[in-house]
């Protein structure tokens, strides 16, 4: 299978994203410039965290109308698998892709540690390697995180299992604990922590590799059927 | 085609957490300031547009703040437009 | 608004105001053979400044060892740079940013990292890690709460978005900062070891480029022909501001564009912007330039000659490009959206020539201007001689050790690495809480160790055993890790040297820098001196910082600080390597009870400082132990209680029965550590420790026990909980912030 990072002008975690994605699964991945009008060779593309055009306005805001989104905003509707991290989930979030919103921190400091995450959802493409309810260990770095959302719209979220990812001792006061949320058709993730900064035990944590094994064995399950079918 | 003058103020919604406004409002109330409540801490643009009239600016200005300036989702928006005296 | 003439600036003594002495403008009338306009007047005042000149600093200097196999590039380009094996080198320097962040915390400190940042990637490196060295006033005023806090913000507002991880450094605490506050910012990257780009404007008639923000009037200094009431002018020369986006995408384009090959020279526009970058770059080619400034791409209208050759603007460039191979360049610049302006060319006649409005503004020997700089021999005191005599030990092992803990200088800094991006580019392996950062090469089994240390108090006490302490600290800092130090960077953070006392201080730290540069083998290869550090006309306490840089080949041989929980609970013998010692000299212990620092600095001899170094990297490298700890302020004690609360595991110390109980735990004798090895391990730690000559110690243990319990001569001399020793390490900091909101609030 075949991946892309975007990057936009401000994005620093597209060279770690693609780096997890290699280490991980051995998959080709490309980073494609925010310029980029059809992403329709790739089967799962990453939107990375940085701070995209700095972030000013509102992180994700002004990432959220380059081309590379519109793009996104297709292959999302063909099935195709993307992951935002981090500001990839800002800009989600900005989007529409995904739902509610990520503010400032309850505690208005820039917050970066090794954080826990339960596991409340092992049936999407994203998480289906994790055990349900499974405590992981992975980083967070942001100021912007506190995720929100109107009553009815977190009661979705939970009713139709589109919670990913709680935190287990929220670092900046969102909703439900909320760390990651999935879109209505289960293929788009956005989370605020790095699965990316875990991959390897000198990292502190490998608990991010299962997160892209489970997006690869996703997309190469899909891509045998077809082949069979074809 | 005329130009306006346009200031635009973003602020969080009333049923979002604002913490700068909540520690604004702490530091104020230290200070003495006793009768200072509902802080909210907001942002403030200003911009020229044109448009041939005043209407047409007016349906622009508000799609900007729609679309762009503001996040429906957690924050509102005000505005105010005055023709440029050239 | 009428800049002032030649005659006026002569007649009037406007040069005053432009940082000239009356010998320093009669000598640059000499130069010029003709009197200075106010634009000249203002860039001989500029490049003539201390801090670009180094003109007090320079004939010291010169004593630093600046050379070795491991060194490609010393003093006096960007940045140094050495070897690190396998085709590969480093880049590294620190630099000041101490009165900017005293007048605004926040941007002073945010320019200081885009600063350094930019000094790096000219080097053609690839920035890869930030340190922080910084010292306050104690946190019980609210100003320094104020400075502190902002300071930390913008490192993190600067460096979390440029995504560079701020991987180390450290936060010290005390009253002689009390007004002046240090920031000092250290900035490592990595580039293939024949990759080196320099600072040099040559080939005759290849165009000069000025690239990324707009020119505009922060920053200038000295522009007095308005009046300073006029609001309107302060305004202008208001604080340069940090645009971390640009500086991002600034990087970003440079470094492609050195990758294709078609620059020639490249130079960060940073302390007097345009004048420094060109005069430099000039000087560096033994050429001259002629820049146009109407092409210059400002912000504001109207700007005079003057103001775009002195303004700080940030996150500039200046490019000197290959004639004809430009077009490369305004791809790539075009890419990042960067604004790019052809400002000048290269001349060959040894002059910095600048053309407004068709006529020539300005033209100067750019000899005169940067190598003939006045270089003075200032005054030096006599040495301070150290006290003798015994230190008052009135306050009990007890509130010591947990005063010692939280002390803000001692006390666990997550409050402020946690602000800070320390894991970004997804390559650090040890970040901030270890004795030094460890950073992977990408791709290789290799990691850059880095660490930062200056105890002032030494200084103060003892300058030149100070300055050795200084460098041996930083150094050790990479061994104990395993690393192999290779150089160092440092910041020399003094007061005003015009006063005998001063000089002698900085001359005197300066011998001892490079009496353990050379012991430990680890040159000079960039830096930067900042003077003039005062408030109230008191002077700072003589702070030199030092950075140092060192490799690691296998990152699994990486010693930790502290071992891991489990395997410590599972019982691990402690071992201290070095001398026993029971001075209190020079101690945090005896600032602690003498409100000042007293007594001479700790002991230190630099040829067991080495052996120590060696062994440590022999132990990592057999894989003997599982972590080592070196034993700094607060001594053998604050050294145990941080393994202790890092890996949660409480243990006992065993005193020699020939030592001062006290003293032997709080004495910060140098050339030591602590190191944690496996029972099975003991014998070929002990075995090691013998070849090295290095005098070794079965202290204690780590094991299942929540007490942290000393014996001497067999007996319990003292208990304590780990849990009041962690409550007293982790909660200093917070509580400080905290309860000055309190106070506040009261």
């Amino acid at each position: 299978m075949k991946w892309a990072v975007v990057v936009f002008p401000g994005s620093n975690c597209d060279e770690d994203a693609a780096q997890a994605v290699r280490e991980t699964t051995g998959d080709t991945v490309d980073l494609v410039w925010h310029d980029a009008t059809d992403l329709s060779q790739y089967d799962a593309i990453i939107l990375p965290g940085g701070f995209s055009y700095g972030d000013y306005l509102r992180s994700g805001a002004i990432a959220r109308f380059s081309p590379a989104v519109e793009a996104v905003r297709r292959e999302v509707a063909e099935g195709k698998l993307v992951l935002g991290i981090c500001n990839g989930f800002q800009v989600l979030t900005e989007s529409h892709l995904l739902p509610g919103a990520l503010l400032r921190n309850n505690h208005l400091q820039f917050r970066c540690e090794m954080v826990e995450l339960i596991v409340d959802n092992n049936t999407s493409p994203f998480t289906r390697a994790y055990q349900l309810g499974e405590r992981i260990q992975i980083p967070i770095a942001h100021g912007e995180g506190r995720f929100h959302a109107d009553p009815e719209t977190v009661a979705d979220l939970r009713n139709e299992g589109r919670i990913a990812f709680r935190y287990a001792h929220s670092p900046n006061g969102s909703v439900a604990d909320i760390a990651g949320i999935l879109g209505q058709g289960g293929n788009v993730l956005g989370l605020m922590p790095h699965p990316e900064r875990a991959i390897f035990d000198w990292m502190g944590s490998v608990d991010g590799r299962r997160l892209f094994q489970s997006m690869h064995q996703y997309v190469e399950e899909g891509l045998a059927h077809a082949r069979a079918n074809a | 085609m005329k130009t306006f003058d346009v200031e635009v103020r973003v602020w969080l919604k009333p049923s979002v957490f604002d913490p700068q406004g909540h520690a604004v409002e702490q530091a104020l109330h230290t200070l003495g300031f006793d009768g200072a409540q509902n802080v909210r801490i907001g942002k403030y643009m200003h911009l020229t547009v044109t448009g041939d009239t005043e209407e047409e600016a007016r349906k622009s200005v508000e799609q900007m703040c729609e679309r762009v300036l503001s996040n429906p989702v957690m924050e509102t928006y005000a505005y105010e437009l005055k023709e440029t005296v050239v | 608004m009428r800049e002032p003439t030649p005659e006026q600036i002569r007649d009037e003594r406007v040069y005053r105001s432009l940082g000239l002495t009356d010998a320093e403008y009669d000598l640059v009338v000499e130069k010029l053979g003709r009197l200075p306009n106010y634009v000249e007047a203002g860039i001989f005042g500029v490049l003539w400044s201390e801090h670009c000149s180094y003109k007090s600093s320079k004939v010291h200097l010169r004593r630093f060892p600046t050379s070795g196999s491991q060194v490609l590039q010393g003093p006096g380009e960007n940045a140094g740079v050495v070897d690190i094996g396998d085709g590969m080198a480093v880049a590294f320097k620190m630099e000041s940013h101490n009165h900017p962040s005293a007048v605004e915390p926040y941007q002073g400190a945010a320019t200081g990292v885009g600063g350094i940042l930019r000094d790096i990637f000219t080097m053609g490196a690839r920035p890869v890690a930030f340190l922080d060295s910084l010292r306050f006033g104690p946190l019980d005023d609210a100003r320094t709460r104020y400075l502190f806090s902002e300071v930390v913000a913008g490192i993190g507002g600067y460096g979390n978005c440029v995504g560079i991880p701020t991987v180390g450094g450290e936060v010290q605490f005390s009253p002689t900062y009390r007004g002046n506050p240090l920031v000092n910012a250290m900035c490592v990257g990595i580039l293939p070891a024949d990759g080196i780009v320099r600072g040099t404007a040559t080939g005759v008639g290849n165009p000069v480029f000025v690239v990324g923000a707009r020119t505009g009037r922060d920053g200038i200094h000295g522009a007095t022909f308005a009046s300073a009431e006029d609001p309107e002018e302060k305004e202008r020369s208001a604080v340069q501001v940090g645009d971390p986006f640009l500086g991002k995408l600034l990087m970003e384009a440079c470094l492609e564009l050195i990758a294709s090959g078609v620059v020639v020279g490249i130079q960060d526009m940073g302390a007097a912007g345009l004048t420094s970058s060109s005069a430099e770059m000039a000087s560096r080619a033994g050429g001259g330039l002629e820049l146009v400034l109407d092409r210059v791409p400002v912000r504001e209208e109207g700007m005079t000659p003057y103001e775009m050759m002195l303004s700080e603007s940030q996150e500039r460039m200046l490019v000197v490009l290959e004639r004809g191979r430009e077009q490369v360049a305004f791809d790539i610049f075009r890419r990042y959206g960067l604004e790019v302006a052809d400002v000048g060319r290269v001349t060959d006649d040894g002059r910095l020539r600048l053309i407004w409005h068709g006529e020539v503004v300005g033209d100067m020997p750019v000899a005169a201007l940067v190598d003939e700089a006045p270089v003075y021999e200032r005054p030096i005191g006599t040495p301070r001689v150290p006290e003798k005599g015994d230190i008052p030990t009135t306050l009990s092992v007890r509130e010591a050790w947990l005063a010692i803990l939280a002390h803000p200088s001692v006390a666990d800094k997550r409050w402020v690495y946690r602000q800070y991006d320390t894991m970004v580019r997804a390559q650090t392996v040890m970040g901030p809480g270890s004795d030094a950062a460890l950073v992977k090469v990408p791709g290789m089994d290799k990691a850059i160790a880095m660490a930062t240390d200056g105890n002032s108090r030494y200084v103060a006490l003892n300058p030149r055993r100070g300055g050795q302490i200084a460098v041996a600290e930083a150094v050790r800092n990479l061994a104990t890790t395993g690393a192999k130090p290779l150089a160092i960077t440092n910041c020399l953070n003094f007061g005003n040297p015009e006063k005998p006392e001063v000089m002698r201080q900085l001359s005197d730290a300066i011998d001892g820098m490079a009496d353990a540069c050379k012991a430990l083998d680890t040159p000079v290869v960039s830096g930067n001196v900042s003077l003039y550090n005062e408030s109230r006309g008191l002077d700072i306490q003589p702070t030199p910082v030092v950075g140092a840089v060192g490799v690691i080949d296998g990152i699994a041989k990486r010693l930790p600080s502290a071992p891991a929980r489990e395997v410590a609970a599972a019982g691990l013998e402690l071992w201290l390597l070095g001398r026993e010692d029971d001075r209190l000299d020079g101690t945090l212990y005896g600032e602690l009870v003498c409100g000042q620092p007293v007594g001479d600095a700790p002991y230190i001899d630099l040829a067991e400082e080495r052996r120590l170094h060696e062994l440590l990297q022999a132990i990592a490298g057999a894989q003997v132990a599982v972590a080592a700890h070196d034993v700094t302020e607060g001594g053998i004690a604050a050294a145990a209680a941080e393994m202790m609360i890092q890996c949660d595991v409480g243990g006992e110390l065993h005193a020699p029965v020939e030592m001062a109980l006290l003293g032997w735990l709080f004495s910060e004798a140098q050339g030591r550590a602590l190191v944690a090895v496996a029972q099975d391990c003991a014998a070929e730690l002990a075995r090691l420790a013998d070849t090295h000559a290095v005098p070794a110690r079965k202290l204690g243990w780590l094991g299942a026990t929540d007490d942290v319990i000393v014996r001497q001569a067999g007996d319990t001399a003292f208990t304590i909980s780990l849990a009041a020793l962690r409550d007293a390490f982790e909660r200093a900091i917070p509580m400080a912030l905290q309860s000055g909101a309190a106070e506040a609030s009261a």
